[in-house]
């Protein structure tokens, strides 16, 4: 802080100065700028305007859609066939939600997005958990214990990002059925598990890789074995990288539509597959205020995990090593 | 011996580099062992496999008399200070130094205790319920001796602790680690690349290079009577002069001709002339500290057994160290460092009168770097 307040105060005393002269060139202003601000005040201005001014209208690109969904979700069916899809609602109402939510079919069944949203609660929450955990382990093991095969391990991983999800379809599929397991939330959370390991390892490892070993070998003489090392040294570093790791599968297994629509029978769908029955069945009217209504509640989870954890995300990902 | 026994110690990767070549140590419970070598010569590996994190290939480690080349770090009866400290960023220093306690089912009382007592001799009592990151690095250097010193065991083993140091804490802490050895009477093996290091804290040195031990024994041997051309270059700063010359008789007393400004000089060795294993007219290497090549010509040196000369040398360069000047000139085609008194008024370009002290003088082969005369160290 000691350093900022005279570079902040100099600046705020040079804008007085050029505001007065005004026949002083912007010139000598730069000259005594301090290193570091290259241009004169007006020059920052003029540069400012026009990043601003290009995020904003990236941001109005980005949002408009956005918009639309949430303002036409608010709206009812008449409002909507009048076609202004722009112009907020007139009488705002949470009809279309609570039709999405209880009472909308999605195919047969009319029951709304409730049950699957729990499904997919029920598939999400122990699939990241396990997922983050076990390639926290097996993070830390490539990562601070040389062991034979190590490298060997690694590779196949690093092949494991390059195996499309159709690829391996059938085969899971006959596995899930040999285990008993089709059809279920169970099995889903473990073709997400499995599938989410080769990602979360290689997150781990690569943050572990900048922990110094001597950490392990202070500890391993100290007398602590692999999970003691893991439990008391590694996972209290950990607490930035597991955001990242649980924001990424959260995202990845929520978001999941093929896995979803393939393995899950009647009572395992999640939510995006419920999604698309409940968008393609029409009872004659189509319903876009339900539907819009729909989908922002199956977007609203990763929505929340992302403003919760959003500021890990980012330090997470540019964490560098670990200085003991 | 009961401290540390190192025994045809070697080390092979899978890869089937060799680093490790038959290694032999032995020190005394107590004693204060030095592993030194420039960077690559295995001194760490050998540290590593001391204290279990490595696998011994061939040979045999040890520790207080008990083998323990298949019993894991922590049944070593051990303890290890590294260079970057290694303290667990996310406990306190309080709970770094009484970690190993706690893994191994001490009590409360007993851990803090413990942790008392070291926090006392090393004066950290304030610092223990801060995180390392809130030390300098001083501190946290001190933290990691007291994390080793918590658990009392009979071997220390430090892997260049005072590198990530500056200067000036780095003399501090080496007068600390002296005084620490000093109060618990135990044995240590310490890692550095830092000759001073090693002259100032070792019982016992042993240079290595390559895998291979160059010599071992006490440090003031290891300095007057070093086994070979890199032992002699290695320790000492600035390092051992080497004197182009041949070697030659009068009367049964070996003596060595060289070069000088003025004219060739016949320098009187200390030993006789069966005691150099090489014909008279061998081109060898006459090797002499600095400190023995000086302008001090009186008494001190003159009764030196009668081994001492006078050589005129030209000045090259004059560098003022303080308490002396080093003089850098040309000996016998060779450059060499004199260390001269400090009121010397050594001119560059001048001729310089010196006085050499050869009570210490050694010969070596300029082609295998080996010592040819019979003062020849023998490992002890």
């Amino acid at each position: 802080m000691s350093e900022r307040i005279p570079s902040s105060t100099s600046g705020v005393g040079m804008g007085v100065a050029s505001g007065a002269g005004v026949g002083r060139t912007s010139g000598a202003g730069a000259g005594l700028a301090p290193a570091g601000m290259r241009t004169s005040p007006r020059g920052v201005g003029a540069q400012r305007l026009m990043i601003y001014g290009v995020l904003l209208l990236v941001a109005v690109f980005v949002l408009a859609p956005v918009y639309v969904v949430v303002v036409t979700s608010l709206k009812d069916l008449a409002e909507i066939r009048r076609g202004n899809v722009l112009a907020l609602p007139e009488v705002p109402t949470l009809a279309a939600w609570l039709k999405a939510w209880g009472t909308a079919c999605t195919g047969v069944r009319c029951e709304g997005l409730r049950p699957y949203f729990v499904n997919s609660v029920l598939m999400v929450v122990p699939a990241v958990l396990l997922s983050s955990i076990l390639g926290s382990i097996n993070g830390y093991a490539l990562a601070q214990w040389r062991f034979r095969g190590a490298d060997a391990i690694f590779t196949l991983l690093l092949v494991g990002f390059f195996i499309p999800f159709q690829v391996i379809l059938l085969p899971a599929a006959q596995l899930l059925g040999v285990l008993g397991l089709s059809n279920t939330i169970a099995g889903l959370v473990l073709i997400h598990v499995v599938y989410g390991i080769a990602f979360t390892t290689m997150l781990f490892r690569n943050y572990y890789v900048g922990v110094p070993q001597e950490l392990v070998k202070a500890a391993r003489i100290d007398g602590a074995g692999f999970f003691r090392i893991f439990r008391r040294i590694f996972l209290p570093l950990s607490l930035p990288i597991f955001m990242v790791c649980i924001i990424w599968q959260f995202t990845q297994i929520w978001n999941d539509f093929l896995f979803g629509v393939v393995f899950s029978g009647v009572d395992a769908r999640p939510v995006t597959v419920a999604l698309n029955n409940l968008v393609n069945t029409s009872e004659g009217v189509k319903e876009y205020n339900v539907d819009m209504a729909a989908a922002l509640i199956t977007a609203l989870p990763t929505a929340v995990v992302y403003m919760l954890g959003g500021r890990y995300f980012v330090r997470g990902l540019t964490a560098g090593a670990v200085k003991g | 011996m009961n401290g540390l026994d190192i025994r045809d110690v070697h080390k092979t990767y899978p890869n089937g580099v060799e680093v490790l070549k038959g290694i032999d140590i032995e020190v005394d419970a107590g004693q204060f062992l030095i592993l030194v070598g420039s960077s690559g010569c295995g001194k760490s590996t050998l540290l590593n496999m001391i204290a279990g994190l490595e696998p011994i290939s061939r040979g045999e480690i040890r520790i207080g008399g008990r083998v323990v080349n298949d019993l894991p770090p922590k049944s070593r009866d051990i303890a290890m200070v590294f260079q970057s400290y290694a303290l667990y960023p996310s406990m306190t220093v309080r709970q770094n130094i009484s970690f190993g306690l706690e893994v191994r089912g001490v009590s409360a009382a007993e851990q803090k205790r413990a942790v008392d007592r070291v926090a006392e001799m090393l004066q950290i009592g304030h610092l223990l319920e801060r995180k390392p990151k809130q030390l300098s690095g001083g501190q946290r250097q001190r933290v990691a001796m007291g994390r080793a010193m918590a658990r009392d065991p009979v071997l220390f083993l430090f892997d260049e602790p005072l590198s990530n140091l500056d200067a000036q804490l780095r003399l501090e802490m080496r007068a600390e680690i002296k005084l620490m050895h000093r109060r618990l009477g135990k044995t240590i093996c310490y890692v550095t690349h830092d000759q001073i290091e090693a002259m100032t804290l070792g019982d016992r040195i042993a240079v290595m290079k390559d895998g291979v031990v160059q010599q071992f024994g006490p440090p003031q041997e290891v300095y007057d009577s070093p086994a070979n051309m890199y032992v002699a270059g290695f320790i000492g700063a600035p390092p051992m002069n080497f004197i182009r010359g041949t070697v030659a008789t009068a009367r049964d007393r070996a003596v060595f001709e060289c070069v000088t400004p003025t004219g060739k000089v016949s320098l009187p060795l200390p030993f006789g002339r069966d005691a150099v294993s090489a014909p008279d007219g061998a081109e060898l290497l006459l090797g002499l500290r600095p400190e023995r090549m000086t302008d001090l010509a009186k008494a001190r040196y003159e009764d030196a057994a009668g081994a001492s000369a006078r050589v005129d040398v030209r000045v090259d360069v004059v560098e003022p160290t303080g308490p002396d000047n080093l003089v850098v000139t040309e000996l016998g085609g060779n450059r060499v460092v004199c260390r001269v008194h400090s009121s010397c008024t050594a001119v560059a370009g001048e001729l310089l009168p010196l006085t050499l002290d050869l009570s210490k003088a050694v010969l070596f082969d300029p082609r295998t770097g080996a010592r040819v005369d019979a003062h020849k160290a023998v490992a002890p």
